[in-house]
């Protein structure tokens, strides 16, 4: 037990050393990375997910709205929704829906596709054609998803306060005008820098733990299952844990 | 480079598997030019071993020498200079799924040198067409039949020219038409390019119709090393049941038979 324990904190980090070393050091060593497969994985796992993402922002958008409706008229304060739904979403909710829907969507596929690339022991011929397999299929995955959860968040922001602020002009009966000028109000610069910054880190995250899993697959087709599988458990997991050390970090230093 | 006649030269190589030991004190040497056959039933060490030829795994003792050159204490960067020098044919053929079997072939050869585009597709139609599969070019690996899958691993083991050839079971799966198309190409290989090839195998057709030099192995052990006329010749009583096809002779007394399937 403590055996296997240590050989997968080993596997682990050397895993993520060599995916930090083959993204962002052997590029200036002459070792560029593949370009083409970086942009086809951009699309895979940002642009086809722009949909989901779009729809489930802009539902929870609102919810949002609603829930602080109840609470706020009461006290006879209802423009303050829009505060609420600004902040909470720039802050928080996009960063960590973002990447919930992507663990889901490409946190699993790396997995699977590293999984079942190493089960038909495609793995080891890039390792005998002198290709480091980290290079070739977790770079590229990695830069995608730097870029790509950022920017599907920002899409989400965008959308989910639009959600809120049709629910609110139609639904609470606000004026269009004062909601868009509340939530200008409201938001800050570093609202919005703050929740991209965890979408970033989210991103490292989720691909680190796909291609740990990918690689962690020794036997065969029912193998691949279970590590896709855990690959989106961990994944979610390690997202809140960083949400939860993101925040206090920007709470007592921002 | 050409300094020794012997290609691979394997001294007193042991290996665990945990607290299992799978190759124990093999000691032998391949001949350049000619085509080797690893013997051996199934789980006596032979995929293990050429595991520990072409750099996948490390062994836990002992030493192996390519063209002369110490493999088990090099870095990735070194083995990789080494690996350029070796091919090698895997079980499964191993092809990139996600790519066309032009891009398989051309996979290496674009990784490792800076050739133009026009005389890489040059190269790659004249490995496709080496193997026989011109024609082939833009077909994907789930379009092909388990055969040629193998012919188009074969292409791209050769693209970079490589000095010594692996395979690793390479008529396993194969009906014995295909697996026969297979041998001979190996023989061509041999004759027409003066390649060393190592044939991890247990089929004893393809043994027969390819093989210069055998090296049989018996639980992590050497049980024979020599030419195949000498393994012909042979009388040691494994060999024998082995080259007869003899099933291992039931040894259980039937008070016995009944301790195992009572599970005591």
């Amino acid at each position: 037990m403590a055996f296997t324990l240590r050989k997968d904190i080993s596997d682990a980090s050397r895993i993520i050393n060599n995916s930090f070393y083959w993204t962002f050091i052997s590029p200036f060593r002459g070792k560029p990375v593949r370009v083409r497969a970086t942009i086809a994985e951009m699309v895979k796992a940002g642009y086809n997910s722009v949909p989901i993402v779009a729809v489930i922002s802009f539902f929870v958008g609102i919810i949002l709205a609603l829930q602080a409706a109840y609470q706020l008229k009461r006290v006879g304060a209802l423009i303050y929704v829009a505060n609420l739904v600004g902040v909470s979403l720039t802050r928080e909710l996009s960063p960590i829906l973002t990447a919930i829907i992507v663990s889901g969507r490409s946190g699993s596929a790396f997995a699977a596709e590293i999984g079942s690339m190493k089960a038909a022991e495609e793995v080891d011929a890039l390792v005998t054609m002198g290709i480091n397999p980290i290079r070739f299929l977790v770079s590229p995955k990695l830069i995608a998803l730097m870029v790509m959860v950022p920017a599907l968040t920002m899409l989400s922001d965008v959308i989910g306060i639009s959600g809120g602020f049709l629910l609110s002009v139609s639904v609470l009966d606000m004026h269009p005008y004062n909601y868009y000028q509340q939530t200008i109000n409201a938001l800050l610069v570093k609202d919005v820098f703050t929740g991209l910054i965890k979408a970033w880190a989210f991103g490292m995250v989720i691909t680190l733990v796909g291609a740990y899993q990918g690689f962690k697959v020794e036997g065969g087709a029912e193998e691949v299952g279970r590590r896709t599988t855990s690959s989106v458990v961990a994944s979610i997991f390690l997202v809140i844990i960083f949400d939860l050390f993101f925040t206090m970090l920007f709470y007592y230093f921002t | 480079m050409q300094n020794t006649e012997h290609a691979i030269e394997v001294t007193g190589l042991r290996t665990w598997y945990g607290d299992r030991e799978v190759l124990k004190g093999l000691t032998f040497a391949i001949p350049r030019g000619k085509t080797t056959v690893i013997l051996g039933g199934s789980g006596c060490g032979k995929s293990t071993l050429l595991k520990h030829a072409i750099g996948l795994l490390k062994p836990s003792e002992g030493s192996i020498k390519i063209n002369g050159r110490e493999i088990t204490t090099l870095d990735e960067p070194e083995m990789d200079g080494v690996r350029g020098k070796m091919g090698v044919l895997f079980q499964g053929a191993a092809l990139l799924n996600s790519l066309t079997i032009a891009d398989n072939v051309a996979l290496p050869i674009r990784e490792h040198t800076r050739i133009n585009e026009a005389t890489l597709q040059i190269m790659v139609r004249m490995k496709l067409d080496l193997v026989g599969l011109s024609g082939f070019d833009h077909f994907y690996p789930s379009q092909l039949s388990g055969g040629m899958k193998k012919r188009a691993g074969l292409a791209r083991a050769l693209a970079l020219d490589p000095e010594i050839l692996f395979f690793d079971e390479p008529s396993a799966g194969l009906d014995p038409v295909t697996a026969a198309g297979l041998d001979e190409l190996i023989v061509k290989l041999r004759n027409v390019f003066r390649m060393t090839i190592i044939v991890v195998t247990h089929e004893l057709p393809s043994v027969f119709a390819i093989a210069d030099y055998v090296i049989m192995l018996e639980k992590g052990q050497i049980l024979f090393a020599g030419t195949l006329d000498g393994l012909r010749a042979s009388d040691h009583p494994r060999i024998r049941m082995f080259l007869e096809r003899k099933p291992e002779q039931q040894t259980y007394s039937p008070d016995d038979y009944f301790k195992v399937i009572a599970g005591e």
